[in-house]
């Protein structure tokens, strides 16, 4: 609570001086006062319509995606230029201090995952987490739905996950009270949870969704699921529209894989949230296929949602293009660039439709290159028919 | 045209995003966009492009036409919607520039003339020109000077780039008489408007591939207002660690330019010292002529000459140069996304300079703006003509 307050206080002014301060002397000292505060807000490097926009490729299967992505948005004519922010996982914290200051100025970013070395001292933590926290990006919304095009085991999945990204199980406080024994700290606020659910809501409300779920493990962890499940409690009442429901992790998994249809809005802590991220996207066709984006108050970062680096099928060509493609169009949603979404993302899932393009996570021959290409024509003939 | 237009209206319609792809739409809400929704913009993949065009005065028009030939020639899918505006002719009202700021929320790119201000005062502190860059709030002026291969100036292989506030500072119009024969002039500097302009010269230097952005300023004598300025731009420095910032005083600046330009790269000043700066440097590659300019909003972009004269004693004779409105229109495409024939063009223009057998009377030649402009075209596809 303190630590999320004290963010807020520390948020320095980009406002010009207050209008109570008449004095020249005034003046001069409010001037002064800001201008030693560390993080600024920038307005959006948005200029005569063209926007630009950080891209951090990560590792593996990254690079290839973005040039893509590069690729497709030049043949769409989107008034998108991208700032490249290249982060190694070998070298030191400054590059990553680089991407992250690159967001601060572009305020949106699209991002490949970066590789967390296991076998380095516990110092050294995970740069996505680090990003993910340095920025106070607290949401992260998946969209899991059935494609017609991809053969799954189930149908007709329909469900909108919102996960706490900053918090939680990933607090990043560890230690070895006693020699032999470990403690693994996991933080629930009150303040952070009240923002996760207040999102989720707003989010269901939006979207003209009729249930919100939260997922937790109350019965075992009484205080802090508790906490966590009171918010959301507390949240919905402000909801009359929306209907509330709980759902303990294990119950929720399990009822993930045998009846994915009963699940609309889902909102949960940080772990449980990746869990039951990565069962769903496995339920509607694999880690190729569903986007993900991390929302803050003031920044935007958007990925694969499963967030994994493909590091085994990186420079193969067999990589599947959509997850990226499609986190690309929320990228453009967000930006306000509708039309320019819509037709890319009309043409990825019209490209799906065509099994012959599918690439072997999903079950067919295809490459990477091709799918893209399938997509680009998709996207000439859109343009063809409208100008009949 | 009419053909054109119900066609465009008909593809608006279809891709509206209302209309489709709805359930995937929902993943666009987010913390930002709760603040409101934006009317959805038009996509520019159907094809063809349209452009406000307003031609000024004084060679303004010529020099359009010139532009309109080298499109025609390029095959460029951009389609003007032209407005006439001028002072001096007495064609200018609020009604035109209504018409003019109509169009530009349509297409909002524009190419535009100068339009020339009369000196003497009718009434009006504010100039049509000044109104039009108000409304669209066109804050961030840019003038890339740059050498033109071929054409030999004092100084040689000049590439600095002057980024210029162009909304408030002197340029306010807030003038009056407190005392009888006192006139007080207000120049206003705020702390928003010069963040936004240091953030936009860092932006550019960062998207352009610069390494060093330079804040002219006169600081030692306006200690308040060009000190508030050069503190955003120290302020905003901080969010670029990869781009060296240094500050510079005008007056020094002016004369380190004409001694020694190429120790610039980006330069970011307030409204007038950036007129004089942008003419300056114009003069150092070759005048008015040859330095195309442009103007950006948040929203829109407006490309015109870089050192904006009306060179009205020119008018009729066919002697104006086109060569840095033709740059400019090249410059708009690329903002168009239009890369192919933004190079097409561009290159183009640099050859004909380059082989120096077409030269207009500004760079010491005798050929006419048609001659310029047909040995452009000729220049456009090399394969046949040679």
């Amino acid at each position: 609570m303190a630590l999320s307050l004290a963010l807020k206080t520390s948020r320095p002014l980009w406002k010009p001086a207050p209008s109570a301060a008449r004095s020249l002397q005034a003046l001069t000292d409010v001037s002064r006062r800001s201008v030693t505060s560390q993080q600024t807000i920038p307005p959006p490097a948005k200029y005569g319509g063209r926007h630009t926009v950080t891209m951090i490729p990560g590792d593996g299967i990254g690079p290839e995606l973005t040039l893509h992505v590069k690729e497709i948005f030049r043949h769409a004519c989107v008034p998108v230029d991208f700032e490249e922010v290249f982060v190694s996982s070998e070298a030191s914290d400054k590059d990553l201090q680089n991407a992250i200051m690159a967001i601060r100025r572009n305020r949106v970013a699209l991002k490949g995952n970066l590789e967390t070395n296991h076998n380095l001292p516990p110092s050294h933590k995970s740069r996505n987490n680090i990003l993910r926290t340095t920025l106070d990006l607290f949401a992260n919304v998946i969209h899991c739905k059935s494609l017609p095009g991809v053969a799954t085991r189930h149908r007709d999945i329909d469900i909108l996950m919102v996960r706490e990204n900053t918090e939680g199980e990933y607090s990043s406080l560890e230690h070895e009270s006693v020699s032999g024994v470990v403690e693994s700290l996991k933080i629930i606020t009150r303040t952070k949870s009240l923002r996760i659910a207040e999102y989720a809501f707003q989010l269901a409300k939006e979207a003209g969704r009729k249930k919100v779920t939260a997922v937790h493990k109350a019965n075992i962890m009484k205080l802090g699921d508790g906490l966590f499940l009171q918010c959301c409690k507390e949240v919905a009442a402000g909801y009359p529209g929306i209907s509330f429901d709980s759902m303990i992790v294990d119950n929720t998994t399990m009822q993930l894989v045998s009846r994915p249809q009963q699940f609309d809005v889902m909102v949960m802590p940080n772990l449980y949230g990746n869990i039951v991220n990565n069962v769903c996207a496995g339920l509607v066709g694999g880690p190729g296929l569903v986007p993900g984006a991390n929302y803050g108050r003031d920044y935007a970062v958007f990925e694969t949602a499963t967030r994994n680096t493909g590091k085994s099928i990186a420079t193969k060509n067999i990589a599947n293009p959509t997850a990226m493609l499609l986190a690309s169009c929320m990228m453009l949603d967000h930006l306000k660039l509708h039309s320019y979404a819509s037709v890319i993302r009309k043409a990825v899932l019209a490209s799906l439709d065509d099994s012959k393009t599918h690439t072997p996570d999903i079950g067919g021959q295809g490459t990477t290159s091709e799918a893209v290409q399938s997509i680009l024509k998709q996207i000439r003939e859109s343009a063809f028919n409208l100008a009949q | 045209m009419a053909a054109l237009r119900s066609f465009r209206a008909g593809a608006g319609r279809f891709l509206h995003p209302q209309s489709c792809c709805r359930v995937w739409r929902s993943l666009s809400v987010s913390a930002v966009l709760q603040q409101g929704r934006a009317q959805a913009e038009k996509p520019k993949s159907e094809g063809v492009f349209q452009v406000t065009l307003l031609p000024g005065d004084g060679v303004g028009p010529e020099l359009m036409h010139s532009v309109k030939e080298v499109f025609k020639a390029a095959a460029v899918p951009v389609e003007f919607e032209e407005h006439h505006l001028s002072e001096v002719q007495n064609t200018a009202s609020e009604e035109k520039l209504d018409e003019f700021l109509d169009s530009m929320k349509k297409s909002k790119v524009a190419l535009i003339g100068k339009i020339h201000t009369p000196m003497e005062y009718k009434g009006e502190l504010a100039s049509y020109d000044m109104r039009l860059r108000r409304k669209l709030d066109l804050f961030a002026n840019v003038v890339h000077v740059s050498s033109l291969p071929g054409y030999k100036t004092r100084h040689n292989n000049l590439d600095l780039v002057i980024i210029r506030e162009q909304t408030e500072g002197e340029y306010s119009s807030l003038e009056h008489e407190s005392a009888k024969g006192v006139i007080e002039c207000l120049k206003i500097i705020t702390r928003d408007k010069s963040q936004r302009i240091a953030k936009f010269a860092f932006d550019y230097a960062t998207k352009k591939g610069r390494s060093k952005v330079t804040a002219v300023h006169k600081a030692n004598i306006m200690k308040l207002g060009d000190g508030l300025f050069l503190r955003c731009c120290k302020e905003v420095a901080e969010l670029y660690p990869k781009i060296q910032f240094d500050t510079m005083i005008i007056d020094n600046c002016c004369m380190q330019l004409v001694q020694n330009p190429y120790q610039f790269d980006v330069l970011v000043m307030p409204n007038l010292y950036g007129n004089i700066i942008d003419n300056l440097a114009a003069g150092l590659v070759g005048g008015a002529g040859v330095v195309p300019g442009e103007s950006y909003s948040a929203e829109y972009a407006v490309f015109e000459m870089g050192a904006r004269h009306p060179f009205a004693q020119a008018v009729g004779r066919n002697i104006a140069n086109p060569t840095a409105m033709l740059l400019s229109s090249a410059n708009m495409l690329r903002h168009l996304n239009l890369e192919y024939h933004s190079t097409l063009i561009s290159e183009a223009v640099r050859k004909v300079i380059k082989v120096g057998k077409v030269r207009t009377r500004d760079m010491g030649g005798y050929s006419t703006t048609s001659d310029f402009v047909k040995s452009v075209i000729d220049h456009l596809h090399p394969h046949y003509g040679v």
